[in-house]
């Protein structure tokens, strides 16, 4: 069992979604309760997967890549299929695995115009296919189609099942997202072809291109920063992300915060560190700077916004700039604070998109000033609205303060050959950025859950029903585990440290060297 | 003068077998239209019959390892190389005669003329894919080119289709005229018609001679228009949207691909050793090319034209490996291999593109793009194909068409020159730029409304669906486990690095 585990488990975990959505295909379109149930046991299914490996994974090596395979696919190109998982990407493993299912069970009774569960539910599968083969794989090309291969039923999923402007809103998602990737796969090539020995393995990729020079690795990293940085996204090219968040159906605006921007912070810390640490030293100015423009940034758009779910949207760029700020210090602990960071916005945003989504079925709109007295009409909501802000904002003992302050705290100190004086006034900038995030979340808390209900929705208080039975189901893991790993910080962070210092190790022995 | 006495070559006729296949198939199909008024619906039926006859010789000289053959005294060249691209013609003129069968019998056209010209211009593919020669060159061009001609002006009754095939004919022609100024120089400079030996004084004692220069320029340029290359692209939009929506497909597939085969054949075996003056020249082609095409296609709101200029952008695409080809002889083959595979996966999701495209017409009797509103609703299949098409076309994995754009980068980022990686650069955001119009069809279907509320049914006859059948096979299939292509990509640049 352990062996088959070992040698099949994160290819289930990969392609169990597809062989769902294959079974689904050959389903009719009436069946609805079919879909539903065969979508959620396949989502169960890869969670149990996933669960099953972290049970079995080697903590004491997490640095080291385990479960894995490695197998020729377009030998013609010298790509293989070569996947394995270490103390980075478990973490983000679970969080999919967690998600997806939790998801499906919103989905039973929520499911958006118009009413197609059939497509809908497959789209999602296909996404966690390439959510989780992103997270796995270990070859560049590999890499490239899987991450990819999440563009598609996002732009769907937005374009069809999406608010009044879906359709402007799905086309600047792909657009965006597709040119990064373009310009990406140029950069893989580019490194494939300067490596001594041509080859797309990430873990041997380091040893290889240690020589080129150092405008190709300014360059090649440059690519790699589009590709990465736009799916994060990185201020200034966070403009996709809000129209994305507000037109896209629930479920797509929790996917999408919850586990599709870490793709981008993911690529940096396993490809772009670990393969270019000197490009990345000298990046990392640049990169950290923009982390911070987009602290200030996004809590600013907080500020300005009217609709809670942009709202929500915006802060989403605030809390990806905490986390490459995190990257940018090329430490341990801005790292590990960094994958932290990726858990906890995770749980925490998703959380938030549940829900704005819950409170648009039940008043229609989610404009702010039309709401308010969440307390009173459906209190449950209301407290859990609460207490995700808080989560959100940073408050010590909750998830969220294990993603911002390490991270604030790392830019202090930033890894030899930066620059400390830069590295210590974005560390105070960010710092400022955690009190607007306070502003915006409690002005947003105070604006929708305290005061009395407005005149409009008297008459409709049968209507403002409070958290319902799925919504439970879905909500009760997420809201348990923002306090679980707030309380043990250490379950996240024993998995990750060994994987961080893996991925920095080129970084370091720069600095050895006295570089 | 020292005549020397004809002496009879010496003909292996089994090397010839795709091509007599599809000669009988000529012959009968005549006769059969002669023959009989009351069978028009055979016609078709035999065309298709022996073009699938004629892959079966392809097949097995592929699977009979006898290496190079060679007739003609070099003339003619049957390789791994020519045998993919004969596949590939036999396989695309199978497709199109799939798509022409209802249009041609239902749009009242003459049946039995159709089929032969069709037949004879896949026959001068077949025979472009092998000749190394100026001649045979030549002669496969004309014989490819002309049925092509009377082909655009099949709807006899319409002006457009008549201005389609009068544009075509006299673009085509003056093109010809000007590469056979060019072929005439490269006689003039080295006495032989045969590539090989035209290479030893290009790249020899003429290296670096104006005389070169010119003579290449004028076949580039000559066959620049038959690729519809900006800007001698002029003609390609207004063809295709006149010409029967068969017979563009076929255009844009085929026809497209016989001209980047002579252009391999005349540029990369025939002028080795002027890559000073051929990069540049392709490289700002390839510029154009891509960068006009596609943002004049953001235009369209014709979705025939729409697909020209797309075309017109893809071949941008085709052209860039063509580029850096110079750089080694590692590149040189490696460009061949990436245009040839590029070539493969063009064909199935583009023919695909026309066959929904032709059913979708069927039903909506309009060419705006505007009639594929609301698509999903009515014709659920379709649109998932279409979509696959679409974005395919655009690249996106794990569709057939990223392995395309993939070996089309990996081609021009290998020589590691500065204009290689400008060019990988450029197709990056042409990407983009394509992926706009692309996607907006797809947003059409899936996410507006009926445009007339009419949701009754399309009805696909069988054959499309046996083209639609096949090309989404091969488009998804090349995507999933692109190892297949790539090793035929394999075989051109074994083949040719000789």
């Amino acid at each position: 069992m352990d062996t088959f585990l070992e040698e099949w488990g994160p290819t289930v975990a990969v392609f169990a979604p597809m062989l769902g959505a294959a079974i689904m295909l050959c389903i009719p379109k009436e069946a609805e309760e079919l879909h539903k149930l065969v979508s959620l046991v396949t989502s169960l299914a890869v969670f149990g997967v996933l669960i099953a490996i972290a049970l079995e994974f080697d903590y004491g090596a997490a640095g080291d890549l385990q479960f894995t395979t490695n197998v020729p696919w377009i030998s013609a190109i010298d790509v293989r299929y070569n996947i394995g998982i270490d103390g980075v990407s478990l973490p983000l493993l679970l969080l999919t695995g967690l998600i997806v299912p939790l998801v499906f069970i919103y989905s039973w009774h929520h499911l958006p115009t118009p009413h197609n569960p059939k497509a809908f539910l497959i789209l999602i599968l296909v996404l966690e296919t390439g959510m989780v083969g992103t997270f796995v794989a270990q070859d560049l090309i590999l890499f490239f189609v899987f991450f990819e291969l999440v563009l598609l039923p996002m732009y769907f999923m937005i374009g069809v099942w999406g608010g009044e402007d879906r359709m402007y809103a799905a086309i600047k998602f792909f657009l965006f997202t597709a040119f990064g990737s373009a310009l990406m796969l140029v950069a893989f090539l580019a490194l494939y072809f300067l490596a001594d020995d041509p080859t797309f393995q990430i873990t041997e990729l380091p040893a290889e291109v240690a020589g080129i020079s150092r405008t190709a690795g300014l360059f090649i990293f440059g690519g790699m920063f589009l590709g990465f940085g736009i799916k994060v996204p990185m201020f200034p090219f966070h403009t996709w992300l809000p129209d994305a968040h507000t037109q896209a159906p629930t479920q797509g605006s929790v996917i999408l915060a919850a586990v599709l921007l870490k793709l981008g912070t993911y690529g940096f810390i396993r490809i772009a560190i670990p393969i270019l640490p000197d490009a990345a030293r000298e990046w990392a100015p640049i990169i950290g700077g923009l982390a911070v423009v987009g602290i200030i940034y996004g809590a600013l758009g907080c500020l300005a916004q009217t609709d809670m779910k942009r709202l929500i949207a915006f802060s989403s760029v605030a809390h990806m700039g905490y986390t490459m700020l995190g990257i940018a210090t090329l430490t341990d602990f801005g790292l590990n604070a960094a994958v932290m960071g990726m858990v906890a916005h995770g749980l925490i945003t998703g959380m938030l998109f549940f829900i704005a989504g819950s409170v648009k079925d039940r008043f229609h709109t989610l404009e702010i000033k039309r709401l308010g007295g969440l307390l009173v009409t459906a209190p449950r909501m209301g407290w859990m609205l609460g207490f995700c802000s808080m989560a959100s904002l940073g408050l010590p003992g909750l998830a969220g303060f294990w993603g911002e302050f390490p991270a604030i705290l790392a830019a202090y100190n930033p890894a030899d050959g930066l620059n400390e004086v830069v590295f210590r006034v974005y560390m105070v900038i960010a710092a400022i950025g955690t009190v607007f995030a306070a502003g915006y979340l409690l002005w947003l808390l105070q604006r929708t859950a305290f005061g009395t209900p407005k005149d409009e929705w008297t008459g409709h208080e049968d209507e403002l029903t409070d958290v319902g039975r799925q919504e439970w189901l879905a909500w009760t893991p997420l809201l348990v585990l923002i306090l679980v790993l707030g309380v043990f910080p250490q379950l996240i962070f024993r998995m990750t440290d060994g994987g961080v210092i893996q991925a920095l190790r080129g970084v370091t022995e720069l600095a050895a060297g006295g570089g | 003068m020292d005549v020397a006495e004809f002496v009879k070559p010496d003909i292996d006729y089994s090397t010839l077998a795709p091509e007599l296949v599809l000669l009988v198939t000529v012959v009968i199909v005549f006769a059969v239209d002669l023959v009989s008024e009351r069978n028009k619906a055979l016609l078709g039926t035999i065309t298709g019959l022996g073009l699938l006859g004629a892959i079966v010789p392809v097949l097995l000289m592929a699977v009979e390892d006898r290496g190079l053959r060679d007739l003609f005294d070099g003339a003619y060249v049957v390789d791994d190389y020519a045998l993919v691209l004969k596949a590939l013609f036999l396989v695309s003129g199978y497709v199109v005669v799939l798509l022409s069968m209802n249009y041609v019998a239902e749009g009242d056209y003459w049946e039995g003329e159709y089929y032969v010209l069709l037949l004879s211009s896949i026959l001068g593919m077949t025979v472009m894919a092998s000749a190394r020669d100026l001649v045979s060159i030549f002669l496969a061009l004309e014989l490819l080119s002309i049925p092509a001609y009377m082909l655009a002006t099949w709807r006899k009754r319409d002006a457009k289709s008549n201005e389609a095939g009068l544009k075509y004919y006299l673009m085509g022609v003056f093109a010809s005229a000007i590469m056979l100024y060019g072929m005439t120089l490269m006689y003039g400079i080295s006495g032989s018609t045969k590539l090989t030996d035209i290479a030893e004084f290009t790249g020899g004692s003429f290296a670096g001679e104006p005389i070169v220069s010119l003579g290449l320029v004028f076949i580039v340029v000559g066959f620049a228009f038959k690729v519809s290359a900006v800007p001698f692209h002029t003609w390609a939009p207004d063809t295709y949207e006149g010409a029967p929506t068969p017979v563009t497909a076929f255009l844009s597939v085929a026809s497209k691909a016989a001209g980047f085969v002579a252009l391999i054949n005349l540029v990369l075996i025939g002028f080795v050793g002027t890559e000073d003056v051929y990069q540049p020249l392709f490289f700002v082609l390839a510029a154009l090319t891509m960068t006009v095409g596609n943002l004049i296609a953001l235009r369209q709101t014709n979705v025939v034209r729409l697909f020209a200029y797309s075309s017109v952008g893809q071949a941008g695409y085709m052209l860039a490996p063509l580029a850096v080809a110079g750089a080694s002889d590692e590149a040189r083959a490696d460009s061949i291999g990436a245009l040839v595979v590029y070539l493969l996966i063009y064909g199935a999701m583009n023919l695909g593109a026309f066959a929904v495209i032709i059913a979708v017409a069927r039903k909506t009797r309009s060419g705006e793009t505007s009639s594929f509103g609301g698509l999903f609703e009515y014709a659920p299949g379709l649109t998932v194909v279409m979509t696959v098409f679409l974005f395919a076309l655009a690249g996106i994995p794990p569709l057939g068409g990223w392995f395309a754009k993939f070996v089309v980068f990996r081609a021009v980022v290998l020589p590691g020159t500065g204009l290689g990686y400008a060019l990988a650069v450029l197709i990056a955001v042409n990407s983009v730029i394509a992926l706009f119009y692309y996607a907006r069809i797809a947003q059409l279907m899936w996410m507006q409304p009926v445009p007339d509320g009419d949701r009754s049914p399309i009805r696909v006859p069988p054959s499309l669906t046996g083209a639609l059948a096949i090309c989404c096979i091969v488009t998804v299939l090349f995507g999933v486990a692109p190892g297949l292509v790539g090793d035929v990509g394999q075989f051109a640049r074994l083949s040719l690095a000789l």
